[in-house]
């Protein structure tokens, strides 16, 4: 900040070695961070491009051009691929590599070496998972619910051997983020002068670690069960089935946190650099994503209403349950109390940060619904659910990480974007995604279940419209792709903070240099206190 | 890179992106601990499935678990817990840098892993001759001819499939202990450790404790509790 003379000289993180070695044995975060972006874009794309199918498969009520064995197969795939290789490692992976050691003013994280290894391993476990494919496929849904799942003759070892190993990246990330944001901030960054996004990424990295290890013992007892069946899931062998329930949901509920926090730490960024306005309520915002990750670890008994838990039991998890709203419900109302006399500037991102409102809300609110637990009997395993998840899963995390790609895709390829290309994106997203899922909770209200390849003529007329929604979301998914690829070749070149930010990332260069800073910056105030606030008017 | 001040004090072992040499200690001391979590819940897991083969058939486990040899478990335990100790003097030798004992103490928690080891192979091998086994290779004929209250229960190969899981697992730990104590063993013959570095040392130790502790319960649930 200081030299300048000497900042222009020093050579991008992009630029600064060359060779398609230098990228394979890096141990720069943020070229590992792009590694893991373009991975889980490949499989994004390949999960999304099987959604495609299936909807397509559902325009008409009879079968079309898949038997039911190929439907389960590729549901279970987009479902499998969706979840463990692009949701999870999307926003803390790829971008929480990226932007976690730029925002904390560190050159690194704690464990550069570790880092490399994780991304490796992903690439391992994916490859397991998209082997499974030649080697009888899979069926069971990305739940492999047992006995099912121990008896089935597909492929689900090598698919749980694949999430198993997945999951072991996904710990040691979170490992190497929990000690990044203790031990690496720079001078003057206090915890509360932290980013919310770093924040978001902790208390993930945080589930991270204390979750993923349940899903590794639960997947390790299937393959075993498989191999050497000990009977602790097989009825018929003296065990009980509801039992890998619960060490699943133990995991996965928490996973589902996992997804979303990331996407609420990107959307608290959007909504305060692009309205100008100090984000209101900082310390409830931060203090809720903790909150959110402590209460997700004691929810996991709603999966399960109609599995034969204890009455009880359900009553408990269903009040828990009740509990997550709160610290939710704290973000989104502060979100849109920033917006208030904020001056909005209508950036790409910032339409995204809209559309995140809206689904995210909706998808929040509809899970009021299924926590309830009377009217979860009638919508248990219905598209009713297919909708509520997919609200907050796509409606949320993906929105939120689009949103982000478009704030920081500067940032990282030193390049602009066309604004209106992507605000027409926003659009087409907005309207597919709405399309697609809005017309699913009619359905499922209706009785339509789930992971169903045929269907009864009366829910003809929501499938379709459904369907025609699904192709509208891809157009505009697609255009998101052009548009930034578009940028990267044809783009203006990108100043060092297009948005005016006062994060730390955007106190480097475009892109940054190998090392982040030319001087470990000193920090003495807060991360949105924008230049233009004028403090005084607003105490009253 | 960064202070002037601190670049001329600044040993070689420590990485380019720390500013000190006790921010890299620390952060891989905070490393070891949040691994040690993961460990822990990994082995959580199991022992819930234990709790639950227990509530499901209790009289089945109380007749099993008499099968599992109580002197061979017992000799075991010492050995781990023995190897423990000689471990942690084995990181206090690092920290006062004598080299000597530091090199001693390792080969000796070596030589432990490797008796543990060699005593599980032993028995190991008087289950798999008795043919008690989990489900896909349980042996009835076998077992009923070793034992007939064994035979009597219609869940028995249960608490094998458990208990083989849970050792199983738990031995695993211990050859991968070996290999990282060789390791270490290795950097120490080197001379690689100091009193200031040898964070190294600490975390394997670390490690080790935990293996042992993981056995400390694995020992009384499987082979003593009534």
């Amino acid at each position: 900040m200081s030299n300048q003379t000497h900042d222009s000289v020093e050579p991008s993180y992009l630029v600064a070695k060359k060779g398609l070695l230098s990228w394979l044995i890096t141990v720069d975060h943020k070229r590992i961070g792009l590694m893991y972006l373009v991975a889980t874009l490949f499989f994004f794309m390949v999960a999304g491009l099987l959604a495609i199918l299936l909807r397509t498969e559902l325009f008409t009520p009879g079968q079309d051009f898949m038997s039911a064995q190929t439907y389960n197969q590729v549901f279970t795939l987009h479902g499998a691929i969706m979840v463990f290789l692009f949701i999870i490692p999307s926003v803390p992976a790829a971008m929480g590599n990226f932007l976690l050691p730029l925002m904390l003013g560190a050159r690194d994280v704690a464990f550069p070496k570790l880092n490399l290894l994780s991304f490796y391993i992903y690439c391992i476990a994916a490859v397991m998972l998209v082997l499974t494919l030649v080697m009888g496929s899979l069926d069971t849904g990305w739940t492999f619910y047992t006995p099912y799942s121990s008896t089935t003759g597909t492929a689900v070892i090598m698919a749980t051997l694949g999430v198993f190993i997945a999951g072991f990246s996904s710990i040691l990330t979170g490992l190497n983020f929990v000690v990044t944001v203790h031990k690496m901030r720079a001078p003057g960054v206090t915890w509360n002068r932290m980013p919310l996004m770093i924040w978001a990424i902790y208390a993930t990295a945080l589930i991270q670690v204390l979750a993923t290890p349940i899903l590794a013992i639960t997947l390790m007892l299937l393959c075993i069960e498989r191999v050497l069946s000990i009977g602790i899931f097989d009825p018929a062998l003296g065990g009980d089935p509801v039992l890998f329930q619960h060490f699943f949901w133990f995991y996965s509920h928490p996973a589902v946190y996992i997804m979303v926090l990331p996407g609420f730490g990107i959307v608290s960024e959007l909504i305060t650099v692009h309205s100008r306005k100090h984000i209101f309520g900082y310390r409830a915002i931060a203090l809720s994503s903790v909150a959110i990750a402590v209460i997700s670890f004691l929810v996991w008994g709603h999966h399960m209403f109609v599995s034969g838990q204890s009455e009880l039991a359900g009553v408990v998890f269903s009040f828990i349950t009740f509990a997550v709203a709160v610290p939710t419900a704290i973000k989104v109302l502060s979100w849109v109390a920033t917006l208030y006399g904020g001056s909005i500037r209508y950036t790409t991102p910032m339409w995204y940060a809209m559309i995140f409102l809206w689904t995210f809300t909706v998808g929040g609110l509809t899970g009021l619904y299924l926590s309830t637990l009377s009217t979860d009997v009638h919508l248990h395993d219905t598209y009713f659910v297919v909708a509520h998840f997919h609200y907050v899963m796509v409606g949320g995390t993906v929105i939120a990480f689009l949103g982000g790609l478009f704030h920081w895709f500067p940032k990282m390829f030193g390049r602009m974007y066309n604004e209106r290309a992507g605000a027409i994106s926003a659009l087409l997203v907005f309207i597919g995604f709405n399309v697609t899922f809005g017309t699913q909770f009619f359905l499922g209200h209706q009785g339509m279940p789930r992971r169903y390849y045929a269907y009864l003529p009366e829910y003809e007329y929501l499938h379709q419209i459904s369907t025609v929604g699904s192709w509208v979301l891809a157009a505009g998914l697609f255009l998101v792709l052009f548009t930034l690829l578009a940028g990267l070749k044809f783009g203006k070149h990108a100043p060092a903070n297009p948005w005016g930010g006062v994060s730390l990332e955007w106190h480097t260069a475009t892109p940054p240099i190998e090392h982040n800073f030319h001087h470990i910056p000193h920090v003495e105030s807060g991360p949105y206190d924008f230049p233009e606030i004028d403090w005084d008017s607003a105490k009253h | 890179m960064s202070s002037s001040n601190a670049s001329n004090e600044r040993p070689a072992w420590v990485a380019h992106h720390f500013d000190t040499a006790g921010q890299q200690v620390s952060s891989a001391k905070l490393g070891m601990w949040l691994f040690l979590a993961t460990e822990a819940l990994m082995f959580s897991g199991l022992f819930l499935a234990y709790f639950l083969i227990r509530k499901l058939h209790p009289d089945m486990v109380l007749v099993a678990s008499e099968e599992l040899n109580k002197a061979y478990g017992g000799v075991n335990t010492v050995v781990l817990i023995f190897s423990s100790f000689t471990m942690a003097l084995g990181v206090r030798a690092a920290q006062v840098g004598n080299q000597k004992s530091l090199e001693r103490n390792l080969m000796i928690t070596i030589a432990c892993a490797f008796i543990f080891m060699g005593v599980k192979y032993i028995e190991y091998s008087a289950k798999i001759h008795h043919g008690l086994l989990p489900w896909n290779f349980f042996d009835m004929e076998k077992a009923a001819h070793h034992s007939a209250a064994l035979a009597s229960f219609e869940y028995t190969p249960m608490f094998f499939g458990i208990y083989f899981t849970m050792t199983g697992l738990h031995g695993l730990h211990v050859v991968i202990g070996i290999g990282v104590l060789t390791w270490i063993l290795i950097r120490a013959r080197r001379r690689e450790f100091t009193p200031d570095n040898y964070v190294a040392v600490e975390n394997v130790g670390l490690y080790w404790h935990i293996v042992d502790l993981v056995w400390i319960f694995l020992f009384p649930l499987l082979y003593l509790v009534k």
